[in-house]
């Protein structure tokens, strides 16, 4: 047996993979036949836990994230003393990939939960202000991201997962400034979704949904976050370069592709 | 196990049966599927009465740190860890803590007995075990999930492992302890056994229990550990029928 670290194995591949892309894009081809704005087959399993107000499995191909919605009790944010407040966080479980160690948070999962609450907080889905309890005290939404399978494109599986699990979310019954558990007022009122699509580029093309081979090719990675009409979120992460003419058909393409996500849900 | 007890302790029996209608032998509803992730070597998902598990195994792999390996034998290493939404009760922290850092041990150390490790020296393996939801049982869950992906990660094994929790709540032997019965019993007992020999390879106790009711739980837990050895072996086995490829839910 030939013992490679995780490091060198993705070195390789990265170098062989970046090969291989580029000769089948060559040919007008995807590693996987697809179109180059296609998505892979998307699937989205609703209230899939008990244990949390909201709940959602999200699938893109082999990727998969799950996210659980938890209310709690918080003291306000000094500056806006009577808003409830949100938070996303993402964890990469170790098992979703040889890459993934356990330990703290790494640069990409903290990116990833960052882009997803951006896109959140700026399409103000969320009414922060109904979130009020009394002086002092607000309700929080915990919407964590769990990470199981890395099969490539874990943004828009985890916004997807997290659109998904707030739209399935009850809010919780508070008596005398307490929640109660179990016991719900009704749904969580969400005026929309906010999902995102994320595009890599390699030489001069982009593509929609990368597998994990053509991520690991990528020079860098456009996100696009939108709601109906709205672009609500970007990201460019990774060292290439993108011009704008690259930025804004995709924009358009994202737009497009994103109600068609929405519809999913 | 779970989260902390509510003020009121619930009657646990009525009319010989368990809170959830279940006789005192007879266990939860148990799922188990073989190879549900892409990424691991072997993987494994059980749902386990309000238990959810996620498992997946990585290795035989370099080990790291480099100083850790062993010439004669693989490493086994187990994470267990529980997420920040698995219990009713308000939002948890995520990443290991006291609690689950005991558990991958003994989980860990079970596995180290039946893993032929000494076919992999100076490399690890590793046993990630995610709680998703969780009702009571949850390392018995987890070691159901981790035996069924090792077996899938194709690691040779010298007999495959199962386990039950078995215990005391109102006087009376219970198999397979839901999550009031967990709380309010008077006695909790993981107890996972290597299937052929029955030797115990992770027991864990609390409560207050006669050496003959100790006895009773342990032929108990044996019957318990073989219906979900059943169930183990036939994930094991759908998971290499082609005809019958299965996408994943939850």
């Amino acid at each position: 047996m030939i013992l490679m670290g995780e490091e060198m194995r993705e070195m390789v591949l990265q170098e062989v993979q970046r090969e291989m892309l580029i000769n089948m894009l060559a040919q007008g081809k995807r590693m996987d036949e697809r179109e180059k704005y296609g998505y892979r087959k998307v699937n989205v399993q609703k209230g899939v836990l008990t244990t949390a107000e909201g709940s959602a499995l999200a699938q893109i191909g082999d990727s998969k994230v799950l996210c659980g919605v938890k209310f709690g009790e918080m003291t306000p944010f000094a500056d806006r003393p009577t808003e409830g407040v949100f938070m996303v966080m993402a964890e990469f479980l170790p098992l979703a990939s040889p890459v993934f160690e356990p330990g703290p948070p790494s640069p990409e999962s903290i990116e990833l939960a960052r882009v997803v609450d951006r896109g959140i907080r700026s399409a103000e889905v969320i009414d922060t202000k109904s979130m009020f309890i009394t002086e002092g005290k607000v309700l929080a939404i915990f919407i964590d991201l769990y990470v199981m399978d890395h099969g490539g494109n874990l943004t828009d599986t985890a916004a997807l997962a997290a659109a998904a699990a707030l739209s399935d979310t009850k809010v919780p019954k508070v008596v005398d400034n307490k929640i109660v558990r179990g016991d719900y007022v009704g749904p969580l009122n969400l005026p929309d979704k906010p999902l995102t699509c994320t595009f890599i580029k390699v030489g001069d093309h982009l593509l929609l949904d990368p597998l994990r081979e053509e991520e690991r090719a990528a020079e860098c990675q456009l996100t696009v976050g939108t709601v109906d009409g709205y672009v609500v979120c970007m990201q460019k992460s990774g060292t290439g370069s993108l011009k704008k003419s690259e930025v804004m058909e995709r924009v358009d393409v994202a737009l497009k592709k994103g109600n068609e996500l929405r519809d999913l849900i | 196990m779970v989260g902390s007890p509510a003020p009121d302790k619930p009657v646990l029996f009525q009319d010989g049966k368990r809170l959830d209608g279940r006789a005192l032998d007879e266990l939860r509803p148990l799922k188990i599927v073989a190879g549900v992730l892409k990424e691991a070597d072997g993987s494994a998902y059980v749902e386990w009465g309000g238990n959810k598990v996620i498992c997946g195994v990585y290795g035989p792999r370099e080990c790291i740190p480099k100083h850790d390996a062993n010439p004669y034998k693989a490493l086994m290493k187990c994470r267990y860890t529980m997420s920040p939404f698995a219990s009713l009760e308000e939002h948890g922290r995520s990443g290991p803590n006291r609690r689950s850092t005991e558990i991958s041990k003994v989980i860990k150390e079970a596995y180290d007995s039946v893993v032929m490790t000494g076919e992999y020296p100076k490399t690890q393996i590793d046993i990630y075990v995610d709680v998703l939801q969780a009702e009571g049982g949850t390392r018995i869950a987890a070691i159901a999930a981790a035996t069924v992906a090792l077996a899938s990660a194709g690691l040779p094994m010298k007999d495959m492992i199962s386990g039950v929790a078995v215990g005391k709540a109102d006087g009376q032997l219970v198999v397979d302890l839901g999550k009031a019965e967990d709380n309010f019993g008077e006695s909790d007992m993981p107890i996972a056994f290597k299937h052929r020999s029955k030797e115990i390879v992770l027991m864990q106790m609390d409560g207050k229990l006669t050496p003959e009711e100790l006895s009773a739980n342990i032929d108990a837990a044996i019957e318990g550990a073989e219906k979900v050895y059943a169930l183990q072996a036939e994930a094991l086995r759908k998971s290499y029928d082609v005809t019958e490829k299965q996408e994943f839910r939850m």
